[in-house]
């Protein structure tokens, strides 16, 4: 059971009676829709055993495996160009210098407010007269990447200042360069903590790859659509696809959450393990006794900053499940 | 001229019916989460199971095949629904689930010492949680709830996909007629953008309404 549990009191003997009353009342109202729907289906004949047979033979398997390969194929490619942008998105804007962060931002800012539908038809309609002719592939390829790069950058963007700032000082301070630093010790932190995200936006991608059915590009969905034009059995073949997109997903989701449980585990540990030496460090810096208000407010401040970034923090997995459509 | 003022109401029409469906597809998508959501926290098993099956199943199928069940496939069995309604309920079906989650979120961040201490003070369950953890949880989610409206809203573009003619069809139209992809385009884009903004102009003023200030 969930966390939301603490909502209810534990039941006591009246409302165990309403909870079991509850529970076989909808249980039969879910029977009952479960029936209706049956129903619906086989007076309309899509029932019959002919009308499910064809989906299990092999040609047909073996053409939906094609579709799935399609969506595979354009997944990939997208995830690791979007990939790629985004991280120069988020590098520009951490560490750019001004007017390049500015750029990025604002590409970031408007790709944002666009449909990705639009982008879709931009690719479709508009490039194409401006000389810039593309495969179906490299159309839905071109639309997602654009689109995800903004994700992944503020993805990206959000684990690197998740770090705690000592870490990117501490590498300056050992005397390597700006861009060693990040290479060494920031990025690969960052990329540890933002990995469940990143899954999470694997499977916004494969359902982003669904614009193919509009380009026609073979991917699942439009493969499917193929098929059921020249086999009518619409219903049938659209449920079926969905089944896939289904488990496909799923399975990412559950790789997502697995991530992320284990990375919560680990985060909670290593703090455990460097928090009784916090105690020992910090010797007063000579010539730097000031006034105790401005100490107590710099204190103040580094508070801030930490619940900050506790809550930066808290931002990330939130994301996976908000933004992975 | 004449051509001008052709594409101008098409893009009136469009703009308009873009809005007709988000805020359609909106009230849709906030019954859906309601439902869900009860199903997700109520003590009764086989709801909660419904609630989160709900919520794994449409996430995890593009909503564009979601529209495809229902405008092409559903008359398969007798069900039939206008372009206009099939966007709205699709749409709401599948957002309903991102506001689902959203909203459980919220609820599950706030801590359980305030429901604990309602308890103690002999609330009830309905005064625990209309007075104590929906204002709270509400005020954590809004945020969350602003993007998926934005989200929501730039999504109601798939209806361009069942010949509906929203603002992303009719910029696909002016665009075949008058041949000015960069103009036509932009101009969409500019709409989309200004919609996002006032919701989360809207979503700001309410989320600063709300803040605690301790």
């Amino acid at each position: 059971m969930s966390s939301s549990d603490f909502l209810f009191d534990v039941p006591g003997p009246r409302a165990k009676r309403r909870i079991r009353i509850a529970t076989v009342a909808s249980v039969l109202v879910g029977a009952a829709l479960l029936v209706l729907a049956l129903v619906q289906f086989g007076s309309h004949g899509q029932l019959a055993f002919g009308r499910w047979r064809p989906l299990g033979t092999w040609p047909i398997i073996s053409y939906l495996l094609q579709g799935l390969g399609g969506t595979a194929l354009a997944a990939a490619l997208s995830t690791v160009l979007a990939g790629a942008l985004g991280l120069l998105l988020a590098f520009a804007r951490v560490s750019g210098p001004r007017p390049v962060a500015f750029l990025a931002r604002a590409y970031m800012e408007v790709i944002r407010v666009l449909p990705g539908l639009l982008l879709i038809y931009v690719v479709l309609f508009a490039l194409p007269p401006l000389g810039l002719e593309m495969s179906p592939l490299w159309m839905v390829v071109t639309a997602i990447t654009v689109y995800r790069a903004t994700q992944f950058g503020e993805i990206f963007r959000s684990g690197i200042l998740s770090l705690d700032r000592g870490q990117g000082e501490a590498a300056l301070a050992l005397g390597m360069s700006k861009s060693g630093a990040m290479r060494h010790v920031i990025f690969p932190q960052a990329l540890r903590r933002v990995t469940p995200s990143l899954v999470g936006q694997l499977a916004g991608i494969v359902k982003d790859t669904a614009f193919g059915y509009l380009v026609s590009y073979a991917d699942l969905l439009f493969l499917g659509k193929t098929l059921s034009n020249y086999n009518h059995l619409l219903i049938q073949t659209y449920l079926v696809i969905a089944l896939v997109y289904f488990l496909v997903n799923f399975g990412l989701s559950r790789l997502a959450r697995w991530l992320e449980a284990r990375e919560r585990r680990s985060g909670r540990s290593a703090v455990l393990a460097t928090d009784p030496d916090e105690d020992l460090v910090v010797p007063p810096v000579p010539g730097a006794e000031h006034e105790p208000e401005a100490e107590l407010a710099a204190a103040d401040a580094a508070e801030w900053e930490l619940a900050e970034e506790v809550e930066r923090l808290d931002e990330i997995p939130q994301r996976t499940k908000l933004d992975g459509r | 001229m004449s051509q001008l003022t052709e594409s101008l109401g098409d893009f009136g029409d469009g703009l308009l019916t873009t809005v007709e469906l988000a805020g359609a597809s909106f009230l849709g998508a906030v019954v859906v989460a309601l439902v869900v959501v009860t199903c997700r926290i109520v003590p009764v098993r086989p709801l909660r199971l419904f609630g989160t099956a709900y919520v794994e199943l449409f996430q995890s199928i593009p909503l564009l095949l979601w529209l495809a069940l229902v405008f092409f496939a559903l008359p398969e069995i007798g069900v039939e629904f206008s372009g206009f309604a099939s966007v709205v309920l699709a749409s709401s079906l599948y957002q309903g689930s991102y506001y689902a989650e959203a909203i459980r979120t919220g609820v599950n961040s706030v801590s359980k010492g305030q429901a604990e201490a309602a308890r103690a003070l002999g609330m009830s369950t309905r005064q625990l949680l209309t007075t104590i953890v929906l204002p709270q949880a509400f005020r954590t989610t809004v945020q969350p709830l602003t993007n998926v409206t934005i989200t929501l809203v730039l999504e109601t573009a798939l209806a361009a996909t069942v010949g509906l003619l929203d603002l992303t069809e009719a910029a696909n139209r002016i665009n075949f007629r008058t041949a000015e992809p960069i103009l036509v385009y932009t101009g969409a884009g500019l709409c989309y953008a200004a919609m996002a903004v006032v919701i989360s102009t809207i979503g700001g003023r309410l989320e600063r309404k709300m803040v605690i200030h301790r």
